[in-house]
Order: C-alpha cells, then sequence, then structure tokens
C-alpha cells in the first residue's frame, strides 16, 4: 500500500511584506545619495577626459604608483627586520634591553610620521658636513632614501609589538611541553612558537601593511614623486581636481585588493583551525 | 647648550612662544574634531547594527572609503574640492567667491577619518552588549531611544573606551597634517623656525618630544576615564 498526499489545496503562505521603517528609508536615502555621488564622480571623469592632459600626466601617475609600490614594499621588508631584534628586546627579561626596545617603540608609536619624515630629512641637512665626512650624505640628501629609512623605522616599530604580542599570546604551556621533549631553545621557537604565533600575527601584519600604502603619501611632502607626490604636481599645474579624484580611486581600489587577498590568504592559512 | 635653551625661550629671540601656540593649535584643533567624529562614527556604528540591509551597506560604504584613502588624500579632497564646490556655489548665489578655512577643512577631514574608524570600535562594543540588555529594557517599558541612553550607552562606553583611546592618539598624531594644507600648528611652527635658524634636526626633535607629551598626557587622561567608566564594575 503506498499513500500518496493529497495534493495540498493550500496556497503558500503569502511573502512576507516588508514594511517601510524608517530604518529602510534612511538607508535608501543614503544609498541614492552615494549612488548620486558616485554617478556625478563618473561622470565628471567620463565628461573631464582630456586626452591631452592623461598624455601629459598619465605616464607621471603610472610611475607615481610604481614608486609608491617599491617604496612600501622596500620599508616593509626593512621593517621586518629592524623588528624582530626589536620585538626580542620588548620580551626581554632584562630591564635595560627592555627599556631600550620600549622607548624605541614608544618614540616611533607615539610621533606622527610627518614629524619624524622631517627629522631625518631636513635633521640630516644640519649634519651635513659630518655626514659627509664619513660618506652617508649621497644617502640622506636623497628624499626617497629619507622615506624609506623612516618608514622602515616606524613600520618596524609597529611590527615588532605585533610580533611580540602574537608570542606571548602563544600558552606557555607550548613551551613547558617544548622543554620537556628536551627541545633547544632556537627549535622551540622557530618549529612550536612562531608557527603558532605567526597566525594570531597574519590580521594584524594585513592591517599594518594597508596603513603602510597609506602612510607612504606622507613621502610627497618631503618631494618623493610617489602616487601622491605626482598627483600633487600635476594638480598644482592643471589645478583640476579629477587627479586628485583619479587618486583616491587607485588608492581605495589598491586597499580594497589588498584587503581581499589578505583575507583569502588568512582562510587558506588558518585552514585547519576551522571545524 | 645655552644657545639652544635661548632657542627655545619665549619672546623675540626665542621660539618657545611659537611652538607653544603651535602645541594649542594642535590640541585644540584634535579636542574640535573628536565630538563630531565620535558622533558620526556613533551613528554608523547604529547604521551598521541594523536590521535594513540598505542602511548597512550605506555605512560600511562610507567606512571603506574612509579607512581606504591615506588621511593626506582625504584632506586634500576636502581642502580643495570643498573650497571649489563652495567657490562654485557662493559665487552663484552672492556673485563672489569663498575662502575655504583650512582649520574647518582639516576638522571635517579629521573627523572623516576619525568617524570611520570609530564606527568599527562602536560596532564590536555593540557586539559585547547581549540582547537580554535590550530586552530587559524594553520589558521595563522603556522606549527605544531611552533604552539606547540610558541602558545600552553607559556600557558602550565602558566596552569602545580601550579602541576610542588608541583613536585618540591616532587624531593627536595626524592632526599634524594639516601643517601641509597652512594651518600653523606645532609642526607648522616648527616648520618655520627651523627656516629662520636652519637647525632642523634639533626643532623636529622638540616637535616629537611635544607630541611624545601629548600623548603621555593623553594616557593619564584616558586612564582616568576608563577607571570612571569602570566604576560600576566593582573590585576584581
Amino acid at each position: 500500500m503506498v499513500y500518496v498526499d493529497a495534493p495540498s489545496t493550500e496556497r503558500p503562505p503569502a511573502a512576507v511584506r516588508r514594511r517601510w521603517t524608517g530604518a529602510r528609508a534612511a538607508g535608501l536615502m543614503l544609498m541614492v545619495l552615494w549612488a548620486l555621488l558616485g554617478l556625478s564622480i563618473i561622470y565628471m571623469l567620463v565628461m573631464g577626459y582630456d586626452p591631452e592632459k592623461v598624455a601629459k600626466y598619465g605616464p607621471r601617475i603610472l610611475s607615481g604608483i610604481w614608486v609608491t609600490l617599491h617604496l612600501v614594499a622596500l620599508s616593509l621588508l626593512l621593517g621586518v627586520l629592524i623588528s624582530i631584534p626589536v620585538a626580542a628586546g620588548r620580551l626581554s627579561h632584562n630591564p635595560i634591553i627592555g627599556g631600550i626596545a620600549f622607548g624605541y617603540s614608544y618614540f616611533f608609536r607615539g610621533t606622527p610620521l610627518l614629524a619624524q619624515t622631517f627629522l631625518v630629512y631636513y635633521g640630516a641637512g644640519q649634519f651635513t658636513a659630518e655626514l659627509k665626512a664619513i660618506g652617508l650624505w649621497v644617502f640622506f640628501k636623497d628624499a626617497y632614501f629619507c622615506a624609506v629609512l623612516t618608514f622602515s623605522l616606524n613600520t618596524a616599530a609597529y611590527q615588532a609589538e605585533i610580533l611580540a604580542g602574537a608570542i606571548r599570546s602563544v600558552p606557555s604551556g607550548q613551551w613547558q611541553a617544548a622543554d620537556s621533549l628536551g627541545l633547544r631553545h632556537v627549535v622551540t621557537m622557530g618549529k612550536i612558537i612562531l608557527p603558532q604565533a605567526l597566525i594570531t600575527a597574519l590580521r594584524p601584519y594585513g592591517n599594518e601593511v594597508i596603513l603602510m600604502i597609506k602612510a607612504s603619501a606622507i613621502a610627497s611632502i618631503i618631494t618623493v614623486l610617489d602616487l601622491m607626490g605626482q598627483t600633487r604636481y600635476a594638480f598644482s599645474k592643471s589645478y583640476d581636481l579629477q587627479i586628485y579624484i583619479w587618486a583616491a580611486v587607485i588608492y581605495l581600489v589598491t586597499v580594497e585588493v589588498l584587503r581581499r587577498l589578505w583575507d583569502l590568504m588568512e582562510r587558506r592559512l588558518t585552514r585547519h583551525l576551522r571545524r | 647648550m645655552a644657545n639652544y635653551m635661548e632657542l627655545l625661550s619665549f619672546g623675540d629671540t626665542g621660539w618657545g612662544d611659537e611652538l607653544a601656540r603651535g602645541v594649542l593649535v594642535t590640541v585644540t584643533l584634535a579636542l574640535a574634531t573628536l565630538p563630531l567624529g565620535l558622533l558620526i562614527g556613533f551613528l554608523i556604528a547604529v547604521a551598521k547594527n541594523s536590521s535594513e540591509p540598505l542602511l548597512r551597506n550605506a555605512a560600511h560604504v562610507y567606512t571603506t572609503i574612509f579607512r581606504g584613502l591615506p588621511e593626506l588624500l582625504t584632506l586634500f579632497l576636502i581642502y580643495y574640492g570643498g573650497q571649489m564646490a563652495m567657490s562654485a556655489l557662493w559665487r552663484l548665489l552672492f556673485g563672489h567667491a569663498f575662502e575655504v578655512n583650512s582649520y574647518v577643512a582639516g576638522m571635517i577631514a579629521l573627523a572623516l577619518v576619525f568617524s570611520s574608524y570609530a564606527s568599527e570600535v562602536f560596532l564590536s562594543a555593540f557586539r559585547g552588549i547581549t540582547l537580554g540588555q535590550y530586552e530587559g529594557a524594553y520589558a521595563l517599558g522603556l522606549s527605544r531611544p531611552r533604552t539606547m541612553l540610558l541602558v545600552i550607552l553607559p556600557q558602550l562606553i565602558r566596552l569602545a573606551l580601550p579602541g576610542l583611546s588608541n583613536l585618540w592618539l591616532n587624531l593627536l598624531k595626524d592632526t599634524s597634517l594639516v601643517s601641509v594644507i597652512g594651518l600653523t600648528d606645532l609642526l607648522r611652527n616648527t616648520n618655520i623656525a627651523v627656516g629662520v635658524t636652519k637647525q632642523a634636526f634639533f626643532f623636529f626633535f622638540v616637535a616629537c618630544s611635544l607630541y611624545l607629551v601629548m600623548s603621555i598626557i593623553s594616557s593619564f587622561g584616558l586612564r582616568r576615564v576608563s577607571v570612571w567608566a569602570e566604576r560600576g564594575e566593582g573590585r576584581r
């Protein structure tokens, strides 16, 4: 005997109609406002498209993007190198070493990057004779190198805090277990502590990369022709606001792409932690 | 050494008074930006916390833009863009140009940046408040605005304070950018002093130290605020 369900005579329940609340009206209004703003910017960029200006400033902007990218990449890499001893200092039990590392980190995190950049770039000018004597003047007279130096020192302070915090966040049982297995300190650090710590540090590191890209615009103030510098140059020549809008679009796209890539990478690297 | 002391003295020969005036501009700019940034940030967080997807998305667009742009670029966009827009408007209405105040432009730009970060801090604080708090308040017959004001906000402040403290320190540092659009803040006055005296390293070091002193004083102040915010928590 097979039971067959009688075809239902009832209609499926009507879809719940969403009510018009104040929040919905406000949301719609704001979205329309954003859309209008976006459209007017697109309109401005399309209507204001000027082949002459593009030919004149386009290559400059492209070279600016390139300068920004390698300025940021170089600073971040140097920052990683400098941050290792600083992080070690922050974790040290020796009060003098710990104090020095804390002072370094506090100075670079507590003062504006712009002021630090001025301190290095213009400050070096006060010691021209001394720097020439030891052959370092070639380095310090170049705004690009000064920017790299300042940004590396600055990001190293932040990266050291990230690294030290991540290492501290690994439970002490991990150390004890490794000790009881008779592993050497270096092996414990490299094989047990760091792999776990770096997973924790992944997100803050991603934030630091994005902050660095944004902060690199500061280099333009000491005459480095990065994306911002080229934009400022083009604006001062043409007095055309579109150039700033283009720069804004480029920065936004760069940051968004990077953020998403980092999210993907994090998901891939933490796939063993997901349940 | 005596030479350096003289450079920092107050009066015609020294630059102490100029630097002090710069510190005043820096501090007042940050203090003027704070309430504006907190208010916008709070409203954006409420929007992000809304059950209405349109409102949530509108708020997320705001954060994406102002967290993704370099602060310097936001400042230029507001300063030059505002200058052009206001001038066009003013010429239309009154037939003459309009001068955008660099202080106001700086304040708006900093508030946009601050609020987009603050909204994320408020949002995670909202998530730290359990649903039972709302339900309890509604059960007592409190209206939605009163629930927000009397029940949620006091807890929100406590939860958001550590994040907001960091943002305040960032704001204090970000004010240095307004020196680029000609506002005579600490860094701008330091630049002027350097231009006259040629003692670049010395003066920029002094400026950095003054910023450090400002953040140290802020840290003490913020610690007192956090003690105040946690007064209902009892001793642990």
